[in-house]
């Protein structure tokens, strides 16, 4: 059979001590693909990073790359390269030399000029052209960032695995390199593995993003899914920002459940994840799905108060409160706000939301 | 408060301020300054023992220093691949090392020479035949051993400090350029505490330069310059005893200076 993956993990567990850093970790990276493992901190993302780089060794299960098992083999044997945190750059060694450094370790030796070429090509690549024999503490944090990358993909590795590279830059930056990255990416054809705790940085970037949690993988999907489909309370609470309500199914329409919220609300809901049977279920209602009328427009809709309003430029952000429901959040866009009148504090509404709009998710 | 301060710091530097400028005193006494020569540094220089025992000196200074830092160097690397227990045991035994009072040391270490040496040397002599059998005794030898022991917990700790200050990402970095163990020791470690492996040579080599007891104790017949000025003192303080201890005192802290310009130099 073909070789269809760059990497994967088969039920893959690390512990360390009596600490499970990760569980029953399944996973397939495919061949150019970006993939982002997203979490919060202590969630496994980066023990999993580091297996892939062989810093650590799985406690149990397979990890292959390129189609081969690599258990046991050190960091400096297998065909992966990483761009570090800190991005840990030689700081006795100028640009140049810290670029060469992985070329220079290959046996039988490299042709001198062979490597001069490269590092030029990958120095080219990162826009560090004329930066070649500077010192690493004459560079900015950007600049040094890009040296990281450089020194990485001038081995043109199997995978370049990146663990948290723009925690350390400023948020203009961050935004340029996030491009940046992405678009180096697909000139190159490597496959990017990043870990990362910013869930803009993984949905803007990622071709795929594989979400954990306490260890495990909690749902892997495009950024798309992640958003519109996610499979447990956890995901759609972590991507993006949802309204959760507690509810009980009433009974199956097609793909859709209808279930009763609180204050006897009705909801026509998609059905997410485990979320089939019948009885308690939790919706979660993005707050770009909620619609906000003035009281004396015209249509139906919940009747709720305004408890605050947040002006974001681009949106506002309406906090509202009835005898059913304690706190719902809706994000109105700039233009619909001024259309509908701009509801102040104080203010009665009437919310309503499109059939479907909601998703059942089963209680965590 | 003040007072008292600079009352400390007079009595802890006009005695040795006294014997620099006594060196260069013209009179032959050397309580009585009788105006600025520097014929004593040249009848000092000319004295074929002070020479020798200078010679003694450098030679086990440079050799036990050397002996430190090598072997220093490799322990406290080693030291960073233990943990728990083991190391808090480690640790302590070096920092025992320099607490320990040099008599203390000096008559540990001559006890454990004789010792081996007698148990040593007889076995020596059939090996090598009853003329002129080849023995083990006191001299350079186990000067440089009993000072290569004492400054190797030097080297351990100044080695160690800046171990600990080394990015530890910097070894993964390399492994996952391609280095095995050996070659990121000699590109990176080696380079990133090279100037604590300078400093520490320095620091050993001061120690074993200026020390008296423990040489004292292992030196046999040997003569090392403290233990020259020593035995010269009984007869009297002579301007040749301020010259050499101006001398000592000027090598000393020329490498204990360049040793802390080393240690605090920006740290790539």
């Amino acid at each position: 059979m073909v070789n269809q993956t760059t990497a994967e993990l088969r039920n893959v567990t690390k512990r360390f001590g009596a600490i499970t850093a990760a569980q029953g970790l399944n996973l397939a990276i495919f061949p150019g693909e970006f993939l982002s493992f997203l979490g919060p901190s202590g969630c496994g993302k980066t023990t999993a990073l580091r297996m892939l780089a062989g810093f650590e060794q799985a406690s149990e299960g397979d990890i292959l790359i390129d189609g081969e098992v690599v258990n046991g083999v050190p960091p400096y044997q297998r065909p992966v390269n990483m761009v570090f945190q800190q991005y840990a750059l030689f700081p006795h060694m100028d640009v140049a030399r810290n670029v060469a450094y992985g070329l220079n370790q290959r046996r039988p030796r490299l042709a001198r000029a062979d490597i001069d070429a490269k590092v030029a090509q990958a120095l080219d690549m990162v826009r560090l052209s004329g930066f070649a024999g500077r010192r690493i503490w004459e560079m900015s944090g950007g600049q040094q960032q890009r040296v990281a990358l450089a020194r990485a993909i001038v081995n043109e590795p199997k995978i370049l695995l990146l663990d948290e590279p723009m925690a350390a830059l400023d948020k203009k930056l961050r935004h340029d390199m996030q491009i940046e990255l992405k678009s180096l990416q697909r000139e190159l054809g490597i496959t990017f593995v990043l870990v990362t705790h910013d869930q803009e940085e993984a949905l803007s970037m990622s071709d795929r993003v594989c979400i954990m949690h306490r260890g495990r993988i909690a749902q892997i999907g495009t950024p798309e899914e992640l958003y519109d489909q996610p499979q447990s309370r956890y995901v759609a609470d972590f991507i993006g920002r949802s309204n959760f309500l507690p509810a009980r199914a009433l009974g199956h329409d097609g793909g859709q459940l209808l279930a009763e919220g609180p204050g006897g609300l009705r909801f026509v809901a998609r059905a997410g994840g485990r979320a089939a049977g019948d009885g308690a279920v939790t919706l979660s209602l993005r707050p770009e799905e909620v619609r906000v009328a003035r009281e004396d427009a015209a249509g139906e809709g919940h009747e709720m108060r305004v408890t605050h309003r947040i002006f974001l430029g681009e949106h506002v952000e309406y906090h509202l409160r009835s005898a059913a429901l304690d706190h719902l959040v809706a994000v109105v866009p700039r233009s619909e706000d001024i259309a509908g009148g701009m509801p102040g504090v104080g203010a009665a509404v009437r919310v309503a939301w499109r059939d479907g709009a909601a998703l059942a998710l089963a209680e965590d | 408060m003040r007072l008292y301060a600079l009352a400390v710091y007079l009595f802890l530097y006009i005695p040795i301020g006294v014997i620099a400028l006594f060196s260069f005193n013209a009179g032959r006494h050397a309580a009585q300054f009788s105006g600025f020569s520097l014929q004593w540094y040249g009848k000092t220089l000319a004295n074929p023992f002070v020479v020798g025992a200078f010679k003694t000196s450098f030679t086990v200074a440079i050799s036990s220093a050397l002996l430190a830092t090598l072997f220093g160097t490799l322990a406290a690397v080693a030291l960073q691949g233990v943990r728990g227990r083991l190391r808090l045991l480690y640790d302590a035994l070096v920092y025992v090392a320099l607490m320990v009072p040099g008599i203390v040391i000096g008559i540990a270490t001559l006890i454990a020479l004789v010792t081996v040496f007698d148990t040593l040397n007889p076995f020596l002599a059939t090996l090598t035949g009853p003329d002129n059998p080849f023995q083990l005794g006191l001299g350079k030898g186990s000067l440089i051993a009993a000072h290569g022991l004492f400054t190797m917990a030097l080297v351990i700790i100044i080695v160690r400090a800046r171990l600990q200050g080394m990015d530890r990402s910097l070894l993964e970095a390399s492994a996952d350029l391609g280095a095995p163990p050996m070659r990121s020791f000699l590109q990176i470690t080696l380079p990133q505490i090279a100037p604590a492996v300078m400093a520490g040579f320095l620091l050993a080599f001061t120690f074993s330069f200026d020390d008296f007891i423990i040489a004292f104790f292992v030196a046999g017949s040997e003569t090392t310059l403290p233990i020259y000025v020593f035995s010269s003192i009984r007869r009297g303080v002579t301007p040749e005893i301020n010259v050499i201890g101006t001398l000592v005192m000027a090598a000393s802290l020329i490498s204990l200076i360049t040793a802390q310009v080393i240690m605090r130099r920006r740290s790539h």
